[in-house]
């Protein structure tokens, strides 16, 4: 070897700077998508805990939903647009598969020419992006990493299905994540079942379509309860060994901020997780509904928003989903 | 360690009331688990992860759709343990 490569200096810390959210602007109830799937509102709530689910006109899309998202976070973290070295999107709405939404979403903020591309691990995107960012700063292979969560859910329902089209809705949450003199994101605890990919997903494969044009627009569908055993049971461990990688213990949690999938996974895994009594609980599905990569920024910045929670709290959050995938991680909120 | 129909009964009895809140006697072997009991499709698969754990048998997602009455869960548990 005749030469000896640099490599980027690390930096000690990390910490999430600002967080911003952009939700769809219609409020769309249980009683508006009841019909089609012959349910009441009653039987949604009941089953869901949704009451309403938030969503986007046809003149947004998820490039609109992140700029937006990625302005408020950039003002909250008091990050100017060009000092946004990387970009990152995660979503599985974004309408093309190239250029990617990261591309346009800097360009459009001010961040060009930021490194910039999405990432598609469904609902445990904004975990696997936050994890993704905090390795990218503390390895010094970037200074600030805008992450987003985003999808335009409304646009792969079908109105008819009662798996899971009803539970969804559009936004997107944006975070800043930058270098920090505490450590403020704990290690990512992830990982994937793919055995079980076939329990959400896609309905049909686009050369399906374009192969049988009457197959009509794929949409999303899920095995509910498959899903559900899987993220009440078996990915509630993986928050636990966040806790433990993190050097944390259940009554040194404030916030607990799983992934938004149904308010009985959200029951259910804190009675097995046993937090105390005092932490404080995101549950914004009730009012957004399930925004998948979304959720987990949008349930965060409501409850520092509504003053439920504040800058400073150990957080608990955790993504699960289609893949199926999962992510977790301890973060100190900005 | 082989449960008896009765100890399975029982054992399941006791997790239902755990979940639902119904009295354990509300549960008998001919009961419909949606019918009489009013379990939906999620909390029977909190039922189904508790019984698996408490009698150490593996009831496949795929089956659960299967086991309508109290008496079809207490003869697939009973069977599953070898």
């Amino acid at each position: 070897m005749s030469v000896t490569l640099r490599q980027n200096t690390p930096v000690a810390f990390s910490r999430i700077l600002g967080i911003g959210a952009e939700r769809g602007e219609l409020v769309v109830t249980n009683d508006d998508l009841a019909g089609p799937i012959g349910s009441s509102d009653e039987w949604i709530r009941q089953r869901t805990g949704i009451v309403t689910r938030t969503r986007a006109g046809d003149d947004r899309d998820v490039l609109d939903l992140s700029e937006a998202a990625s302005l408020k976070a950039l003002a909250a973290a008091g990050v100017a647009p060009d000092q946004i070295d990387t970009v990152v999107v995660s979503t599985v709405t974004h309408d093309m598969r190239t250029p990617s939404a990261a591309a346009i979403v800097a360009d459009r903020i001010g961040a060009n020419p930021a490194a910039a591309y999405d990432i598609s691990a469904a609902c445990a995107g904004y975990c696997y992006a936050i994890g993704q960012a905090d390795a990218l700063v503390r390895s010094g292979a970037a200074r600030h990493v805008l992450v987003v969560g985003a999808e335009k859910l409304s646009d792969i329902v079908d109105p008819t299905d009662r798996s899971i089209s009803f539970l969804l809705g559009d936004g997107a949450g944006a975070a800043v994540v930058g270098p920090s003199d505490f450590p403020g994101i704990g290690p990512t605890v992830w990982g994937s079942d793919g055995a079980k990919a076939p329990s959400i997903g896609q309905t049909h494969t686009w050369t399906q379509l374009r192969d049988n044009p009457d197959l009509g627009w794929p949409t999303l569908r899920q095995d509910g309860q498959t899903v559900f055993k899987w993220a009440s049971f078996q990915v509630v461990k993986f928050a636990e060994q966040a806790m433990a990688a993190a050097g944390v213990r259940p009554e040194d949690i404030d916030v607990f901020v799983p992934h938004q999938a149904n308010m009985r996974i959200i029951d259910q895994m804190v009675k097995t997780l046993k937090l105390p009594a005092t932490v404080v609980v995101g549950r914004d599905i009730a009012d957004t509904g399930n925004t998948s990569a979304a959720s987990i920024p949008l349930a965060v910045e409501r409850l520092l928003a509504e003053g439920q929670a504040k800058p400073g709290d150990v957080t608990l959050q955790i993504g699960f989903g289609a893949g199926l995938v999962y992510a977790a991680q301890v973060v100190v909120l900005p | 360690m082989a449960y008896t129909d009765t100890e399975v009964l029982e054992g399941l009895a006791e997790i239902i009331a755990e979940e639902t809140g119904l009295p354990t006697d509300a549960v008998q072997l001919d009961k419909s688990f949606t019918d009489d009991l009013d379990i939906d499709s999620l909390s029977m698969m909190t039922i189904v992860t508790h019984a698996e754990d408490k009698f150490s048998v593996r009831i496949p997602d795929d089956e659960v759709k299967n086991l309508t009455t109290v008496g079809d869960a207490v003869k697939f548990i009973t069977a599953a343990q070898d």
